[in-house]
């Protein structure tokens, strides 16, 4: 079966996940994931609030290497794929870092449409297959 | 308020050695206190910085226990700079009048690592990929090339300038001049930064004995007086390292607060800067850092670096021992590096890295995670 690497920051399995952030009543920042206090105003009225599922990329580069543990993909060196990482802003609301589908620099432009999806990451010890969130062109 | 003299430096050379990082910690305080020609039993006070020694006061063990104040300070790519502070700041108060501070680190090879924990972040940040350094610098380095109209091949020179630099440093690390193709050629790490834009962990230390301004003619007849060192974190609106998102409002990077508070405690701007040193802890971060420290406009670094600006020879030397990417990076003592290059360039004393016409003021910046920068100022 499949499950996510942290359950707790999105909304899947929903046919249409969205990332779980908080919002602050008394000033509207918006964090990604949730935090009790506000980074902006340190107020403590923040609320859960689903994060808009597309948005724009701001910023991006790839990851050349494996990263060291706790990375939990598991390839070695040799089975080792770059992978594509960027900073995505979701409509006006916040823009959060994440990995993206498309890690050749040839194919990622700035201000590229992406939106918001579900990717197998690696199976587990158990068998199961752990997904995690991805930006992909859209 | 005092002012703050520096009448010595010493530095062990960075690098990897067979000693122990307390034994470099030693070496480096007997070459400071040589170079003002005082006992270790005049120092009155210490500091040290290190992130993997939990102790490092425990160097007294090795040059004299007698029995003084000292402080032990970790404050990440920040922690020299905070020692140099707090030093500094002890005896501006007029706690005391003469002080040392010292950095010490001994890193395992490869990029630093941490549990996520320690600096506040999610497990799955790091169980997905991205709690990895060099990542976010590749991120910037990507974005501010793309808006400001920098090529790649500038990030080549920069890393070719200072290994150059590094050949004719007898303390660096990397001591060999690479190609800008050579460079270019090595394996990308994150885009746009290839393995030999980076600098990497090491080993090595420093230290600097510091005065009461009016006393330091006794010890010394070239006092190079400290005017200011300012540490900043991350506002709310900066992207900064570890970030998991950021607000669609951006603020400046916190190195951008911490050059403009010490030049304003300093009483002097960039444009009176003769010689700088500045954190390159990859290529990208030197030429961001050159704007952020308010020394050129951005984009303008593609013409300047072009013309050798930041050559020893040009109007603007950046990293005249080679910085980071030449001497590799023992946090503790890192920004203990770049005060000790400056003491000897405004000195007279660099040798074949001698920056020409008696430069009289120096600036440091240093930068890291997760969002904190200290920037220094020097006169003669
Ligand atoms: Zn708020």
């Amino acid at each position: 079966m499949q499950k996510a690497l942290a359950p707790e920051i999105s909304t899947w399995p929903d046919e249409q996940p969205q990332l779980i952030g908080s919002r602050c009543g008394d000033c509207s920042a918006t964090t990604f994931p949730t935090q009790a206090l506000c980074p902006r105003c340190s107020g403590d009225k923040m609320s859960d609030e689903l994060l808009p599922r597309r948005g724009t990329l701001i910023a991006w580069t790839t990851q050349g290497f494996v990263p060291k543990l706790p990375y939990a993909g598991g390839e070695t060196a040799e089975t080792f794929k770059p992978f594509g990482v960027g900073l995505v802003q979701l409509d006006d609301v916040i823009r959060v870092e994440g990995r993206l589908t498309e890690s050749d620099p040839e194919k990622l432009k700035f201000g590229m449409d992406v939106e918001l999806t579900m990717v197998p990451f690696y199976t587990d010890a158990d068998g199961d297959e752990v997904i995690t969130f991805a930006f992909a062109p859209a | 308020m005092n002012d703050v003299a520096i009448i010595g430096v010493g530095l062990h050379p960075f690098g990897r050695f067979e000693k122990s990082a307390m034994e470099l910690g030693a070496d480096a305080i007997q070459l400071a206190l040589k170079d003002a020609g005082v006992g270790w039993k005049d120092i009155q006070f210490g500091v040290g910085g290190s992130l993997e020694i939990a102790n490092p006061d425990a160097v007294t063990r090795l040059v004299g226990l007698t029995g003084i104040p000292f402080t032990d300070v970790f404050n990440a790519c920040a922690t020299a700079a905070s020692a140099i502070q707090l030093c500094a700041d002890t005896i501006r108060l007029g706690k005391y009048d003469i002080g040392i501070a010292v950095g010490l680190d001994k890193h395992p090879r490869g990029a630093f690592t941490a549990h996520p924990s320690m600096l506040g972040l999610p497990a799955w940040y790091a169980e997905n990929g991205q709690y990895v350094t060099t990542q976010f610098f590749g991120i910037k380095a990507n974005r501010y090339l793309h808006e400001h109209g920098i090529s790649q091949r500038t990030l080549a020179k920069v890393a070719a300038k200072n290994y150059r630099n590094g050949v004719i440093n007898p303390n660096a690390f990397r001591r060999k001049a690479l190609s800008e193709e050579e460079i270019l050629g090595s394996p990308m790490l994150n885009y746009p930064l290839t393995h030999y834009m980076f600098c990497s962990p090491d080993e090595g230390a420093a230290a600097a004995i510091m005065c009461r301004a009016d006393i330091a003619h006794r010890f010394t007849s070239q006092p190079i007086y400290l005017r200011a060192t300012e540490i900043r974190t991350r506002r709310f609106g900066a992207y900064e390292v570890h970030s998991t998102f950021a607000p669609v409002d951006e603020d400046v990077a916190p190195t951008v607060y911490a050059a403009r508070a010490a030049f304003e405690a300093a009483g002097i701007g960039p444009g009176d800067v003769d010689v700088i040193q500045l954190q390159d802890t990859d290529a990208g971060a030197e030429i961001i850092h050159m704007a952020e420290c308010g020394f050129c406009a951005d984009g303008e670094q593609e013409k300047l670096i072009a013309e050798g600006a930041t050559e020893i020879s040009g109007s603007l030397p950046v990293n005249t021992d080679g910085g980071l990417i030449a001497n590799g990076e023992p946090i503790g003592a890192s920004g203990l590096r770049q005060v000790h290059e400056l003491v000897r360039q405004l000195r007279g004393q660099a040798g074949d890295r001698q920056v020409a016409g008696n430069p009289r003021v120096g600036f440091a910046q240093v930068y890291g995670a997760p969002g904190t920068a200290a920037a220094t100022v020097l006169t003669v």
